[in-house]
This record gives structure tokens, C-alpha cells and sequence, in this order.
């Protein structure tokens, strides 16, 4: 079992991840993007939040664009070819990297066997990189955020992540140290300990971002759980591809070797 | 060892891949997927380089659904 093997895996994990959340971003959230735009568009006055989404000289200002029909992307690619242009890149770097994350955790967790230490970096990957991110800042709808702040909201956004990222790389070394000197339960949670610390102090030293203004509350809730099942899509997948390909590979590997084995024994 | 075909052949901890094996993959792998984030989350959006609204519109759905901060 060789690092090109888990990135093989990982690459392949990546891309059925990506049409997966093709699949779950187009059904679930685009219904819900269409309708923040059509909310912003009756709005029309950029004064409500703002923001002027129909900027008189794009070219003058690259936060500025328009949502509607004479957008420079039509809606229409926006939704389809445009989304999936975002979920597939995004699926298979994702998927790759954790396919090499796989690669580096395997027979460094503990006793765990390739399938299972594959599933733990997948899932804190996962968690690390997407989920509690989320949980502290959380996608939002078109109409939502102003064009003005976004530097410092993807500052703060990408701040957070990478200490969430660090955080996990810390938990792990934290677990792995307290597994060897203790047993394997201690280590888990030591390292949990550690990385709920780390975000918990983060996400309260972190800036709070609220713009949302009058945006309604039901559309808001609608739109963050379709963003938050497509990223659940998007890890679920490469996640469960990415640890049974593992698994049968090393299914192989093992017969090879007991093979080998008893053949050296005759 | 006539059990041979039962037994896992090898502990967990031997199939560890080497640092040194593992490093090259891991440090071009994070700049390429660093790469193509900052391309799809926010390029023509927090980072207004290159110019233009293009790519911004293009991956437009993409960066609200996977939560990327957008407007």
C-alpha cells in the first residue's frame, strides 16, 4: 500500500463526491438561491443592505456583479455548469488530499486497521475543514453579506479555518502522545479535549459577522441546511468511497502477503 | 502457520508509510488544493485579481452553497 494508491483512491473518492453534491446542491440549495435572488430583486434598492449588486462599470470593481438575467453568466450556467464546475474541483482536491491524509494516518492510530485510521482522518478532516467552520460561520444566501466587507469576512473565514485545521493537527499529536502513554480511550479523548479547546477559545476571540438585516428567517434556515447537506454530501462520499476502496486494497495486499507467507512455509 | 489466512499478516503499525516518503506527496498536494480553493472561493471576489467578474459569476452558486463567504 503505497501514497499513489490512497491518492488514486482519494482522487476517485473525490470526483463521486462531487457529483454527489452537484446532485444535492442543485435539488436542495438552488431552489433556495433563486429565491434570495428574487427577494433582492424586488428589494431593487441597494440602499436596503448596502450593496449594489448592479454595478454600473464591473470592470471598476470585481465585488460587484448582478444576480439577474443580465448577469454576465446567465443564471441558467450559474446553476448547472457553473455549480458543478465549483462541487467537482472542489470534490476531487478535497478527496485527493484526504486520499494522502489517509496515506499519512495509516499504522499511526493506534492499533486501528487501514479502513478504520482511513475513516478517522476522513471524518476529521470533515469536521476540521467544513463542519465547524460552518458552525461558526455559516454560509450565506445571495442578498446576504455586502460586497464592501467581503475582505475581511474571507480574512476572518479563512482565519478560522486554518486554526480549526491546526487545531485537529495539535488534537491528533495530543491524542497519539497520550494514547502510548495511557491506552487508547485517555488518547481519544485527550485529543478531543484538545481540539474542542482550541475552537471554543477561537470562536469567541473571533469577530461576529451579522448582516442579514431584514432577510426572512425561513429562507435563511432553508438555504444554510442545503449548504450544509451539500458539504455533508460532498465528506459523506468521499469519506465511505475513499475507506472501502482502502479497505479493498488492503483486503489484497493481505491475501498477497498470507500467500506469500505460506508459501515461504512449505 | 496453517491459521496463515486468518490472521491480519501484518500489524497496522508496519504498513506505516515513511515521512520522507510521504512528505514530497503531502507538501505538493496541500499547494495544489490550497491553489484551486483560493480559485474557486475567492478569486474576483475577497481577491480581486485577475480582473473582472467572470469567474466570480461562474462559480457564483458554487461559493454561497459550499459556504464560502460571497455576496
Amino acid at each position: 500500500m503505497t501514497t499513489r494508491t490512497f491518492l488514486v483512491h482519494g482522487l476517485l473518492a473525490g470526483l463521486l463526491a462531487g457529483i454527489a453534491a452537484f446532485v444535492v446542491a442543485y435539488t436542495v440549495g438552488e431552489p433556495q438561491i433563486d429565491k434570495a435572488i428574487a427577494l433582492e430583486e424586488v428589494a431593487g434598492a441597494p440602499a436596503s443592505d448596502g450593496h449594489d449588486h448592479t454595478h454600473a462599470d464591473p470592470s471598476q470593481d470585481a465585488a460587484g456583479h448582478s444576480h439577474g438575467d443580465e448577469a454576465v453568466v446567465s443564471r441558467t450556467t450559474q446553476s448547472t455548469l457553473g455549480l458543478a464546475t465549483g462541487t467537482l474541483a472542489l470534490g476531487v482536491v478535497l478527496g485527493g488530499f484526504t486520499g494522502l491524509l489517509a496515506a499519512a494516518g495509516l499504522g499511526r492510530l493506534g492499533g486501528l486497521r487501514p479502513a478504520a485510521s482511513t475513516a478517522v482522518m476522513a471524518l476529521l478532516a470533515a469536521v476540521s475543514f467544513s463542519v465547524v467552520p460552518f458552525l461558526k460561520y455559516p454560509a450565506t444566501p445571495p442578498a446576504v453579506g455586502s460586497g464592501e466587507t467581503i475582505d475581511s469576512r474571507t480574512a476572518v473565514y479563512f482565519g478560522f479555518l486554518a486554526v480549526s485545521v491546526l487545531g485537529v493537527l495539535a488534537a491528533v499529536a495530543v491524542a497519539r502522545r497520550a494514547a502510548r502513554r495511557w491506552t487508547g480511550v485517555p488518547g481519544v479523548l485527550a485529543g478531543a479535549a484538545t481540539y474542542v479547546a482550541v475552537v471554543a477559545v477561537a470562536a469567541l476571540a473571533f469577530p461576529k459577522i451579522d448582516e442579514l438585516g431584514s432577510f426572512p428567517a425561513g429562507l435563511l434556515w432553508d438555504f444554510r441546511i442545503a449548504s450544509l447537506l451539500t458539504l455533508v454530501a460532498l465528506w459523506a462520499v468521499i469519506g465511505a468511497a475513499l475507506t472501502a476502496l482502502v479497505d479493498r486494497t488492503w483486503r489484497q495486499h493481505s491475501a498477497a502477503q498470507a500467500r506469500k507467507e505460506l508459501a515461504a512455509s512449505l | 502457520m496453517a491459521h496463515a489466512f486468518a490472521t491480519p499478516v501484518a500489524a497496522p503499525s508496519e504498513l506505516a508509510i515513511p515521512v520522507r516518503e510521504l512528505a514530497p506527496w503531502l507538501a505538493l498536494g496541500a499547494l495544489f488544493a490550497l491553489t484551486v480553493l483560493v480559485l474557486i472561493s475567492s478569486v474576483q471576489g475577497a481577491i480581486t485579481i485577475p480582473e473582472g467578474t467572470a469567474i466570480h459569476e461562474w462559480v457564483h452558486d458554487g461559493r454561497h452553497l459550499l459556504g464560502f463567504p460571497c455576496h
